[in-house]
């Protein structure tokens, strides 16, 4: 009786959940313990075909980080995927804020046609339009400079951060901003003195989605800006660290990891904004 | 929970237009002019760099414009010479098999692991954690481990096949071209299975208990409550995750282009991996831009029934 009970309650979902959920967990985390095992490896282990994959057996090196550092642009690489996605989001969260307030909250002609527009930009895969975006980023002058990408970014980032914050926008009582405009608050000091204190956590949201976006960001990055010293980290990696037939598979784990790094930082200590961000906006 | 927030919000927009004023706080609420100084940065910029941009890629597609060129109207030239190219049909053909088998994958393994998650009770966010991450990181870098994960001469998969003596030989993953479509779906479907799990999963939690034990006291095994309780209760979440899912699957373009760059023989190139090898590196930017905009009537059926289910259900309510 008293064994039968702990079997239900403690044995079982061991085998019912624990262990059907460990295979998927394993084939999502293991890729990124490759990258990280391989990155730390020496080269005479790495290309030894008889040697266990999985573990480092024969020391750990710091020679791929060296060479990423040393002989390439890494750290420009770096500096110049965080200016643009620190931009870029900036940018997104603020059209985002002042596009989702009136969707939220105002009644106006066209109300319908522009949230629709919205939801419609928001589908809008970057390779439908990369094409024209270069004619178009060409003629501005911006080609193969970082501009490029800070002004086409928003593209994406501000159809998905407005969805986002017309949501959270929608869950804030009208009565508190109704209250601070009959005390002689215009809209938009409503807005920023009422409204956006208390949606904090979707702006944190939309800006952790859009930060993540820009951060991951590889062909646009890729066909607007071509000198090395100006790629972004996505693209550096990839394409400066590949020679000819010649693959520095050390540097490219490194460059992967530190690459990784800045996003996964911000997952650990965001989760709870990642997943109900996922599961707001169906993120791309 | 906050996935529905997703059709609610184009249905309350669909439907605000259309109510006239009718009390004070709604006459508070009219504000024309502020409204649209908020909005024209944002309609601006999408205007510029979205709509331009796609009148422009029309334009360029009905045109012989190449890189740097501005090119002559040619009419539907351009439609006519990809349908004709035994390349484009292998692409085409390539979106369709790589489109549908990602998505089934996904769909079918998506829904397992929700199912898990969902009774999940120890280490819950630990185990949330982990599963979401594939979809984090940036795909550009996390595919180039699996492109060393697949390497033809130390492949750590075919290690360990070797060592578990399942085959005697090393697979060549990336140069055949059927295993190399299935490289590329299982990377897909590495990528995007989080986003599947943890929104089915926010589906699953929304379903009230109450009908579970209906359904139980009905006689329903668990089997009978997945297919009358959970199935018919999820097929809206179900619908927005595959229709989502399936323009970003069918636009794909990093994991393509990482592993694969479109080869061996065309075999896995996609329609933005190929107009990438025409537009661009070819100089034909005019084909190039026929080929993306194959992707534009996926678009179009995507936003249609996301459209409809949203009048459905303002109907309704």
């Amino acid at each position: 009786m008293n064994s039968a009970a702990r079997w239900t309650r403690r044995i079982r979902p061991l085998f019912t959940v624990y262990v059907p959920v460990t295979p998927f967990v394993l084939f999502a985390l293991f890729p990124l313990y490759f990258m990280l095992v391989t990155s730390f490896k020496k080269n005479a282990e790495l290309y030894d075909v008889n040697a266990v994959p999985f573990l480092i057996g024969r020391g750990v090196t710091f020679g791929h980080y060296e060479l990423l550092s040393k002989d390439t642009l890494f750290w420009s690489w770096f500096l110049n995927s965080l200016m643009v996605s620190v931009a870029a989001t900036v940018i997104s969260v603020v059209l985002g804020i002042l596009a989702a307030y009136p969707l939220a909250r105002l009644k106006f002609p066209g109300a319908n046609s522009f949230g629709v527009a919205i939801f419609v930009t928001y589908l809008v895969p970057p390779s439908l339009l990369f094409l024209p975006l270069s004619t178009v980023v060409a003629r501005l002058g911006l080609s193969d400079s970082l501009w490029a990408l800070v002004v086409t970014y928003p593209t994406f980032l501000v159809p998905f951060c407005t969805w986002l914050l017309m949501g959270y926008f929608r869950t804030v009582p009208k009565e508190i901003e109704e209250c601070a405009m009959l005390d002689g608050c215009n809209r938009l000091q409503t807005m920023l003195r009422i409204l956006l204190p208390v949606a904090v956590p979707g702006v944190i949201c939309a800006a952790l989605f859009a930060f993540t976006l820009s951060w991951n960001e590889f062909l646009y990055a890729l066909v607007f800006v071509s000198p090395a010293e100006l790629k972004t980290m996505t693209v550096g990696v990839f394409s400066e660290l590949i020679r000819g037939d010649i693959y520095y598979w050390g540097g490219l784990m490194a460059g992967a990891c530190i690459g990784s790094l800045p996003i996964v930082v911000a997952y650990v200590f965001f989760l709870d904004y990642y997943v109900s961000g996922l599961t707001a906006g169906a993120v791309k | 929970m906050q996935l529905k927030t997703l059709n609610g919000d184009v249905a309350k927009v669909v439907a605000r237009a259309e109510g006239p004023a009718r009390s004070l706080a709604d006459a508070l609420v009219r504000d024309t002019p502020v409204a649209y100084a908020f909005i024209a940065p944002a309609f601006f910029l999408l205007l510029f760099l979205v709509a331009y941009p796609f009148v422009l890629s029309v334009w360029l597609s009905l045109s012989d414009a190449r890189i740097g060129e501005t090119g002559a109207f040619v009419g539907l030239e351009n439609f006519q010479r990809l349908l004709s190219s035994a390349i484009f049909l292998q692409t085409l053909q390539n979106s369709i098999v790589f489109t549908a088998a990602a998505l089934g994958a996904k769909t079918v393994f998506g829904m397992a692991l929700a199912l898990l998650l969902f009774r999940i009770g120890r280490f819950k966010r630990l185990i949330r954690g982990a599963i979401l991450l594939p979809f984090i990181v940036p795909t550009a870098l996390s595919t180039l481990v699996w492109w060393w994960m697949f390497e033809p001469l130390y492949s750590v998969v075919n290690w360990t096949l070797k060592s578990l003596h399942v085959v005697n030989r090393d697979i060549p993953w990336l140069p055949d071209p059927y295993l190399a479509m299935f490289t590329v779906v299982l990377v897909n479907t590495w990528r995007g299975l989080p986003f599947f799990a943890i929104t089915i999963l926010a589906g699953l939690v929304a379903i009230p208990r109450e009908l579970y034990e209906a359904a139980e006291s009905d006689g329903a095994g668990p089997i009978g409550r997945f297919w009358h309780v959970t199935v018919p209760l999820l097929k809206p979440v179900l619908g927005v995750v595959i229709l989502f899912s399936a323009i970003f699957t069918l636009a794909d373009f990093n994991i393509v282009y990482v592993l694969t760059k479109g080869g061996p023989m065309n075999m896995t190139h996609l329609f933005a991996t190929y107009s990438f090898a025409l537009g661009l590196q070819g100089g034909q930017i005019s084909q190039g831009a026929a080929v993306s905009l194959f992707l534009f009537p996926i678009l179009l059926i995507v936003v249609f029934t996301q459209l409809r289910m949203v009048r459905r259900a303002t109907t309704y309510e």
